[in-house]
């Protein structure tokens, strides 16, 4: 049997997909930001995406940084606001792929509801929200992610909010495509990022990331290979999501594809409404 | 597929037809080519995303309800960024939740009209009502030194010809255009013949068409106004609302940072000719000036016709190009005539009026008149206002 894995893996240079004169990057040692680019950018070679096709729009935070970093058009707006301005985007340019990277903060606390709207909404964007739990950029203050009890600038004695299950909001709203990620799992991001961009409507992915640099470091949650093989082990893969009468660690959050239905894309939908009322003028 | 382009024929939009000064805004708009638009329900400038909603998908357009103002803005912006044409509309409330994107749009210079009917204020304040209070914050409401073109019709034509003028503008200098309605123009229905501005101007935006290689998006040009990469061309360019260099990425080298602010600034100096705009009534020989705009221009017009017809000599001097003001017109009007007193009268506490003594800088006695209780200023007002100050 060929191995296609190993054959995709070794067409695949992160380095076509990354300016090179941009580097070296900003990002923390130990940040899961870099798996996360980097199995993001594998996705869109797995996916046949034309670099000059390819449009990344990212918000602000750590995550925001990102976009300045991929091959491609890039636009770093406003805080919160990424998933508005894709939506002009895409709905004036259908022809581009977009992809939105944010983070814990621009998408769910700032950028909530336009989070909520995206996913009812259904146009084709793939939004990858890279959650590390707390507000990095900004030297550590406590986001809508951080787990209770946890330590950050602005909760320092311990956070007194709890942090909510953003794929279940996302499901709820209506995002035809919601998935969970780890970043220690690199090859089921890479796949689950790529089922994402090829699905046709709104894909929102949630991908564990780590801060090892202000959370790791205010919580003693160890160094990042400690931090990921946690964040790994706290995780219910979507491989035993049929053994519910048996529970595997019943209370913890699951990965891979959690909902994927299919609807009408928003775009299309549009489309096909104006070119009817075109034709009955 | 190729991207939109803005070649893209106009809708035919001919004839005369009765049009409130919201619908002409977004009929104006799509006859310059606008093909998005985002909006947010707010009274009282609703009617233009209604008859955007009506129109645009009749040439090949999009329209979109967006959940919020910010959403809104930042639809135009993305859908400007894609190389479309792009408006939104909206009023005080909603205008201050658009000023951040609006900045971002001012810092990386992407195209987009923003029509504002002001109502009164501050905060929900009087949505029905009109007011002129949004004056200064049209200039300054984003946050930072930056650049802004904010033109004020007075009619429903004008609402009409001045959209046009505003994506003009907005398309071929890379600036955000405020078209700034009071309530009572956006509501105003007036007769428009809408085929006087067939010829419409050359509406286009400047897109970057040379090599790939060593491209830099913010380059200084000789016209201040760098070719714009429209995604897909090749270009994979990076824009962002951090001080950026020519090469468009984020800097924070003094002088690099220095000159990427001053250019965009300077862009509209060095066009000022094109963009500033002005008219005068019995100006030529005025001891006394009224300036104003919208709808207390309209009152001050037949207050100049009143006091004429009493001899005394009054005349008004209406921008319509609110920022950036026109302020050698005004001092060349002044000085032409040998004007002794300027009056201002506008909807709000003193705005407009803070420019006018800016610019005279001592050139002709300076009076204000407010009115902020939600009704016009009428031309009784403003003659007996201009009679006190002529005494």
């Amino acid at each position: 049997m060929k191995d296609t894995k190993t054959e995709t893996a070794a067409s695949f240079d992160v380095n076509d997909y990354l300016r090179q004169d941009r580097m070296p990057h900003f990002l923390c040692p130990g940040c899961g930001h870099g798996i996360a680019l980097r199995a993001l950018l594998w996705a869109v070679h797995e996916q046949g995406i034309p670099k000059d096709r390819l449009a990344v729009v990212s918000g602000i935070g750590c995550s925001g940084r990102l976009s300045a970093y991929i091959d491609a058009n890039t636009f770093h707006t406003t805080h919160g606001r990424p998933l508005t301005f894709a939506t002009g985007l895409k709905l004036a340019r259908p022809d581009l792929h977009v992809i939105v990277i944010t983070g814990d903060g621009d998408c769910l606390a700032i950028g909530g509801n336009h989070l909520i709207h995206a996913c009812r909404r259904n146009l084709d964007i793939t939004c990858v929200m890279l959650n590390n739990e707390i507000y990095g950029m900004t030297g550590g203050q406590v986001s809508p992610m951080t787990a209770e009890g946890r330590f950050t600038t602005t909760t320092p004695e311990g956070n007194t909010e709890p942090n909510f299950d953003a794929c279940a909001l996302a499901a709820a709203a209506g995002a035809s495509f919601v998935g969970r990620e780890v970043t220690a799992q690199v090859l089921a991001l890479k796949t689950l990022l790529g089922q994402a961009i090829a699905h046709e409507g709104f894909s929102f992915v949630e991908v564990l990331s780590d801060c090892t640099e202000i959370y790791g470091r205010k919580n003693d949650l160890g160094a990042s290979p400690e931090m990921m093989l946690a964040k790994k082990s706290a995780m219910r893969p979507y491989a035993y999501r049929n053994t519910v009468d048996v529970p595997f660690r019943p209370n913890a959050l699951r990965t891979g594809v959690l909902t994927r239905t299919d609807r009408p894309e928003y775009g299309a939908a549009w489309r096909a409404m104006a070119a009817r009322i075109r034709e009955e003028e | 597929m190729t991207a939109p382009s803005l070649a893209a024929a106009p809708a035919a939009l001919t004839g005369r037809r009765n049009l409130e000064g919201n619908e002409a805004c977004a009929l104006g708009a799509i006859r310059a080519g606008c093909r998005f638009f985002a909006g947010y329900p707010i009274t009282p400038s609703s009617e233009v995303a209604e008859t955007m909603a009506r129109e645009l998908p009749k040439v090949g357009g999009t329209f979109i309800q967006m959940e919020d103002e910010i959403a809104s803005m930042g639809a135009v912006i993305g859908a400007s960024m894609g190389g479309v044409t792009a408006m939104t509309a909206t009023s005080g409330p909603g205008f201050s939740l658009k000023q951040e994107n609006l900045g971002y749009a001012c810092g990386a210079e992407i195209p987009c009209v923003i029509v504002n009917v002001m109502r009164g204020g501050p905060s929900t304040g009087m949505p029905t009502r009109p007011a002129q209070g949004d004056i200064l914050q049209a200039r300054w409401g984003t946050h930072g030194d930056h650049a802004v073109i904010v033109l004020a019709p007075a009619s429903v034509g004008e609402a009409y010809s001045e959209t046009i003028r505003a994506v003009e503008l907005s398309e071929t200098l890379r600036v955000p255009v405020v078209v700034l309605l009071d309530e009572v123009i956006g509501h105003l229905t007036e007769t428009v013949d809408l085929g006087a501005v067939a010829e419409a101007p050359g509406i286009a935006r400047p897109f970057a068409t040379g090599p790939r290689e060593g491209f830099l998006p913010y380059a200084e040009t000789a016209d201040l106004v760098p070719p714009m990469p429209r995604p897909g061309d090749g270009y994979r360019s990076h824009c962002t609302g951090l001080t950026h260099g020519p090469d468009g990425f984020p800097t924070q080298n003094p002088a690099v940072a220095a000159a990427a602010l001053t250019r965009t600034t300077d862009k509209l100096v060095l066009h000022r000719a094109r963009i500033e705009s002005w008219r005068e009534q019995a100006t030529e020989d005025a001891d006394l000036l009224i300036v104003a705009i919208g709808i207390s221009a309209r009152a001050a017009r037949q207050a100049v016709k009143d006091l004429r017809a009493e001899g005394l000599k009054v005349g008004l001097f209406r921008p319509v190009t609110l920022w950036p003001f026109p302020e050698t017109p005004l001092r060349e009007a002044v000085a032409a005539a040998g004007t002794r007193k300027v009056l201002v009268p506008e909807m709000n506490q003193g705005q407009l009026v803070l420019e006018v003594e800016r610019v005279l800088a001592g050139r002709a006695e300076v009076t204000g008149l407010s009115r902020i209780d939600g009704e016009t200023l009428t031309p009784d007002e403003i003659a007996g206002a201009a009679r006190e100050a002529l005494k």
